[in-house]
């Protein structure tokens, strides 16, 4: 037996898992009541979902509490290091497929849906019987029972947004060297300045997505050009968001002290999801804006 | 494989397990995890017969005897829903999370304690699907492929909890797979390299790959479907620009890999099982390996052999065709290596060994019905008829259900310290095995001849052999009680188990006592 070998770290019980699944139940049955009761005269939904919103929350806040205090009383071995880094690696993979699901649906739509609906390849009778007026165009600006809008131009906000959000990942770039060299003030300068550009990222969004709905007409149910544009946009904005919140909590830890050039996978895994979240958004600037 | 595995002499800071409710609901034990998974998976799985059973029953004669033909769609949706999602799968979670750590010489799952969230939201996730059915406008009644405009224009306002529970559903699977794929890239023991790893191990592997690639698109279905329908979204709807068959690609990008997810750990299984009994080594383990990948490579290309009558283009018809029947030359490669491997053996005929067998013939020839599927042009006539019914459960009953029973016979020893009941178990096997028969094979006959499924009435000539059906399926139900029986009889006592409960079984989980302790392989052991 190898005598250098570290246990590894087996926890003992732990009442969060078993909290995080009871936030899952009223986060489920909530957005599902929610939904279910739009437009009605009834707010249980609302409520339930927010108390489940509030419980996984209290659950995130204990769990990584006591995981940071495992980690900094020297717990973790480097084998257990590995299994957190896989585990978010795989974590992100799971995301890429979520994003390719809707890329999926836009690319079908555009290649084969629409075209097919103005009459292409041996549909010219679908064309005819169905929609006759109907001119299979992209972006779709007048769907095939006649709403009409108007597309979102890529110069502009689009473009800044992309600057930004490219400039982001080059910060925390700077930022990884950085604590990869204990440079610790150059660390915080670097990861402050990345979180804050997420943010104007973020309310740039905001503005964007008011300018479509009031200017442009361009809403999510202003048939499919809308709908992939804010689901597409919409969940990435998610996922910017939580990466942000990711990257505050990390920049919060390494104020504190947490974190050096040796054990740092909290930035490291907040870091891959930034990154993550940047390619995500530059295939969404080429296949949802520019072309 | 010889190890120097001495791991109860080890101490260390852990003790046994803790007692009381506290233990199931704060658990990090793998082994605690895995018993919860298969329990709750045995719930679902007579939830889900309980279920089948109404349909047989309503199906019993023709004509609409006792159930409306809305609670009818409901039941057939709920129990594809519930035996998927709530039986099969995590019945081979609970396998994987019991067996892959002591398989590989580790301590526990790498994640031990998002292991046990990854169960605990399971049972709520399908609280929240069977409370549906209670509701006022019913349960999904779509079918469980959820089809698009089904789901969508005239599905009940129930709808979005489906969707929000499938989605939790999702978020455990997920992370169910991640742990398995961390422990085992990361935590085999020394000298466990990857091609001694034992093939349920390896078949997991690929598993638990296949879902984190394909449970997010299912999440992104889900969504889609729920945008449509409350939200003004038109993805599925061709008067914005949608389209409802883009819905059936999109499932069956996840679907198909999916029913890959419910036989690969099976193939796993019996690759352990056969070799035990026939006392030899398994004939072509690199071979096996390769072909369970390539099964898993190929499962991304064919999902649209499901959509042959959609009217999709000729060249992807027959691009799905043929990359579908090339799915049955790695399947045929792991046919004929059991077989090898029973060639010139010491066959025993234990329950397990029964039940692999039966599997290796009973799913062979569900492949078989599944090569007449692939092939376009005859497809037309099967599709949606009873064909494709008897097909899939002769895959799913006597391949998957039946590796989970025979994996439940081999390790039950292991599990509980305590032989099982020989005698009720054969009763068990052989009941099951006619009764199965009885009530799939006729199947076949029916969907040739043209009865649709998922429809409560039938045409007159069809009523003989759907009589013969129903017996069958009351049969092959009442047989599973005796299973139950079985296992609780097991756990509360029996005739003690040896260590090495089969005398041609190899790997490390027969050189840790039976029971196995609370905690094995604290240190690793050494593998050579």
């Amino acid at each position: 037996m190898d005598k250098s070998y570290q246990p590894y770290y087996v926890p003992e019980q732990s009442p969060w898992p078993i909290v995080g699944a009871v936030a899952m139940f009223f986060i489920a049955v909530g957005a599902g009541l929610t939904v279910m009761q739009l437009g009605k005269d009834a707010s249980s939904g609302a409520w339930t979902l927010f108390a489940g919103i509030v419980i996984l929350i209290g659950m995130v806040v204990g769990w990584f509490r006591h995981v940071i205090d495992e980690s900094m009383s020297g717990l973790y071995s480097a084998q257990m290091d590995r299994s957190f880094r896989q585990g978010m690696g795989w974590f992100i993979f799971s995301e890429v497929m979520f994003f390719a699901a809707f890329f999926g649906a836009l690319f079908y739509v555009r290649m084969f849906a629409v075209p097919w609906l103005g009459g292409s390849s041996n549909n010219a009778m679908t064309n005819e019987v169905l929609w006759p007026q109907f001119e299979a165009l992209w972006p779709l600006l007048t769907t095939p029972d006649g709403t009409a809008t108007q597309a979102m131009p890529w110069q502009g906000l689009p473009l800044i947004n992309t600057i930004i959000l490219l400039t982001s990942s080059v910060t925390l770039h700077f930022a990884h060297t950085a604590i990869e060299q204990n440079e610790r003030l150059k660390l915080k300068v670097f990861l402050g300045a990345t979180i804050l550009l997420g943010f104007v990222f973020l309310g740039l969004q905001v503005e964007e997505y008011i300018h479509a709905y009031t200017e442009l007409g361009l809403k999510l149910d202003s048939g499919i050009y809308g709908n992939t544009f804010f689901m597409l946009t919409g969940f990435h904005g998610m996922h910017v968001t939580l990466g942000a919140l990711m990257l505050l909590v990390v920049w919060l830890r390494i104020l504190k002290g947490h974190l050096d050039s040796n054990q740092h996978f909290a930035f490291q895994a907040a870091a891959w999801y930034w990154h993550f979240v940047d390619v995500v958004w530059l295939c969404l600037f080429v296949f949802v804006y520019v072309i | 494989m010889s190890t120097t595995a001495q791991d109860q002499t080890v101490s260390h800071e852990h003790h046994g397990a803790p007692s009381g409710l506290k233990r199931w609901l704060f658990t990090t034990n793998h082994k605690d995890i895995g018993s919860l998974y298969l329990l709750f998976s045995l719930l679902m799985f007579l939830t889900g017969g309980a279920m089948a059973m109404v349909i047989r029953a309503e199906l019993f004669q023709p004509g609409m005897q006792l159930v409306d033909p809305h609670f009818f769609n409901q039941m057939t949706t709920v129990h594809g829903l519930v035996m998927v999602f709530g039986a099969v799968m995590p019945a081979f979670t609970g396998l994987a999370n019991w067996m892959i750590p002591m398989m590989i010489g580790a301590p526990d799952m790498a994640l031990p304690r998002m292991n046990n969230w990854s169960f605990w939201i399971l049972p709520f996730a399908f609280a929240i699907l069977l409370a549906s059915l209670f509701m006022e406008g019913g349960g999904p009644a779509f079918g469980w492929t959820f089809y698009a405009p089904l789901s969508t224009t005239y599905s009940n306002d129930n709808t979005a909890l489906f969707v929000f529970a499938v989605h939790i559903m999702g978020v455990s699977s997920i992370m169910g797979a991640i742990n398995v794929i961390v422990t085992i890239v990361n935590m085999r023991a020394p000298g466990m390299t990857w091609m001694k790893l034992p093939l349920f191990v390896w078949t997991w592997l690929i598993t638990a790959f296949l879902l984190i690639a394909v449970m997010p698109v299912l999440a992104g279905a889900v969504t889609m479907v729920l945008t449509d329908k409350y939200f003004g979204t038109s993805f599925f709807d061709a008067a914005g620009g949608g389209d409802p068959v883009m819905f059936q690609h999109i499932f069956w990008f996840f679907g198909h890999p999916e029913v890959y997810i419910m036989i690969l750990p099976a193939f796993g299984i019996i690759s352990t099982i056969v070799p035990t009994f026939s006392r030899k080594k398994l004939f072509g383990y690199a071979s096996m390996v390769y072909a369970t990948s390539s099964i898993a490579l190929l499962s991304f290309v064919v999902w649209a052999h499901h959509m042959f009558t959609t009217g999709m283009p000729l060249a992807g018809e027959l691009f799905f065709m043929y990359a579908t029947m090339l799915i049955s030359v790695p399947t045929g490669v792991k046919v004929f290596n059991w077989v090898a491997t029973m060639w010139r053996g010491s066959i025993s005929f234990e329950i397990p060994m029964m039940f692999a067998i039966a599997f290796i013939v009973l799913f062979t020839l569900g492949g078989f019905s599944g090569l007449m599927l692939a092939i376009t042009p005859a497809d037309f006539q099967y599709h949606d008829t009873y064909f494709v019914v008897a097909h899939f459960h002769y895959v799913l009953v006597t391949g998957a259900v039946f590796s989970i029973m025979a994996a439940a016979y081999y390790w039950l020893p292991k599990w509980t310290g305590n032989m099982f009941n020989e005698t009720l178990a054969q009763w068990h096997f052989w009941l099951s095995l006619v009764s199965v028969n009885v009530l799939f094979f006729p199947m076949h006959f029916v969907g040739l001849a043209g009865m649709p499924r998922r429809i409560p009435d039938y045409a007159l000539q069809f009523a003989d052999f759907n009589a013969i059906i129903s017996v069958g399926g009351f049969a092959f139900g009442l047989s599973q009680l005796l299973f139950v029986a079985v296992v609780f009889k097991c756990v509360a006592g029996g005739k003690p188990a040896e260590d090495k409960v089969w005398d041609g079984a190899e790997g490390l989980e027969w050189q840790v006592a039976s029971p196995a302790p609370y905690h094995t392989f604290s240190t690793p052991p050494k593998v050579d």
